[in-house]
């Protein structure tokens, strides 16, 4: 059904762009005119922008490698379902399209949660210190690519 | 002979100099000799003036010009843990040949204090190493001034050694430079740098999926493999049951069928390569 076919690439692909957005942009925190992030921290003071790296500390190392990586199983996911619905054979199962695409999802819910509870290692809370929006989608690309290999998992192969 | 000395040529040389010309002497208009006092220079062309002081300001811009200053080079930041050793490199460039009288120097400057010591000298190919501070016994000379390196080692770092380090050349007659310095933070541990945690992070997961993803294709090929030599075999002892004759090819292309049956009788096989006769597949 091709209906079926569009939907699941579709939702593969939000995941994918959700994903990528929450790895690159820099909105993780969010503190006023500030903003601190994984790679840099940028300050808008007026007319200028001005970022700086971001520290060196372990945890936000691991942070930033858990992204990376759920970055890299979802392409690499999306690759295998293309080359396991020409070559598989009837009936069977895009396991290995699922399987790597749950494990993105647990990479990106990993990551998040390591932010969540280290942050103060590297950042001095302050009171209007809020969340940015790349920080949400990185939480709401955690459930969306756990459905989507699920989805992958269950599914077969029809002709 | 040079129409800028007194004497005139011999010849009238118009013909070389355009803008030279000797001319007659004001003085001794018919003067048979052709010799004439310091005149002859004054009578030249403006266009001659302007060349002759072009050529009269090149010459003076190379014979002053500065010999280029000496270069040194250190490191901006050393960080080394208490108790383990240190290179403090400092590397040099100067246009001059190095010499024998060349000249290393080594400062050092506490963190908070204001004083600078001097802690090593390099001097007509003899190092002289601080035997009565605090680098005592601590320090060696690791540097060859041929080569245009003046490094020193220190051991036994320290927490008093935080510090700044000053590495001072002069390499006569290149004496004019800047010196450089290079900042010892002496540390309990040593932070690792940065890219470590994400680089091994990465190719840690990556690796166990690999090896993770490796053993399952393996183990199920390893198993289908099995498989399939166990139901060859079964079938041709059926085979061999009902039939005691045929040749190989005959057996072969009986075989074929026979296994056909079996797999669609049988169960337990699930994505067999003949699973044709499942009929209820569909997609949900």
């Amino acid at each position: 059904m091709l209906l079926l076919l569009l939907g699941i690439i579709v939702l593969h692909v939000t995941v994918l762009v959700l994903l990528f957005v929450s790895t690159i942009v820099s909105q993780w925190l969010v503190n006023g005119e500030r903003a601190s992030d994984l790679w840099q921290n940028c300050s808008s003071g007026g007319d200028t922008i001005q970022c700086v790296a971001s520290s060196s500390n372990e945890w936000l190392q691991s942070v930033q490698a858990m992204m990376i990586l759920s970055v890299i199983f979802s392409v690499l996911s999306l690759f295998l379902f293309f080359c396991q619905l020409f070559t598989l054979t009837k009936g069977g199962r895009f396991y290995i399209t699922g399987v790597f695409q749950i494990l993105a999802g647990l990479c990106v819910m990993s990551g998040a949660a390591i932010f969540t509870v280290r942050h103060t290692d590297w950042h001095q809370a302050s009171e209007n210190t809020s969340y940015g929006f790349a920080y949400i989608l990185a939480w709401l690309a955690f459930p969306l690519a756990l459905a989507s290999g699920i989805v992958y998992v269950i599914l077969r192969k029809r002709e | 002979m040079s129409p800028l000395s007194g004497v005139p040529a011999a010849r009238p040389p118009r013909a070389h100099w355009p803008g030279f010309g000797v001319q007659r002497c004001p003085g001794h208009p018919k003067a048979a000799s052709r010799r004439c006092p310091l005149r002859v220079a004054a009578s030249m062309s403006p266009r001659a003036t302007r060349r002759l002081l072009l050529v009269a300001g090149l010459v003076a811009a190379l014979a002053v010009s500065p010999v280029s200053p000496i270069h040194v080079y250190t490191q901006r930041e050393v960080y080394g843990t208490v108790g383990s050793r240190v290179t403090l490199s400092c590397s040099f460039w100067s246009s001059e040949w190095i010499s024998e009288d060349i000249s290393i120097t080594w400062h050092f400057q506490a963190e908070g204090s204001r004083d600078s010591i001097s802690i090593f000298h390099y001097a007509k190919g003899q190092p002289y190493i601080d035997d009565v501070g605090t680098f005592k016994e601590r320090m060696e000379w690791a540097g060859n001034p041929r080569r245009r390196d003046g490094s020193i080692v220190i051991h036994s770092l320290e927490p008093s050694d935080n510090g700044t380090f000053t590495c001072d050349v002069k390499n006569p007659p290149d004496i004019v430079g800047k010196s450089s310095q290079v900042t010892l933070y002496v540390l309990e541990k040593v932070p690792p740098r940065y890219g470590v945690v994400l680089g091994s992070v990465i190719g840690g997961v990556l690796l166990l999926v690999a090896v993770l993803v490796a053993l399952g294709y393996g183990t199920r090929y390893c198993w289908r493999r099995r498989q399939a030599v166990l139901q060859r075999r079964l079938s041709a002892m059926e085979k061999g049951k009902l039939q005691r004759s045929g040749k190989d090819g005959s057996k072969r292309s009986r075989q074929a069928p026979v296994l056909y049956a079996m797999l669609d009788h049988g169960r337990g096989t699930k994505k067999a390569k003949g699973g044709a006769g499942d009929s209820r597949k569909d997609r949900k």
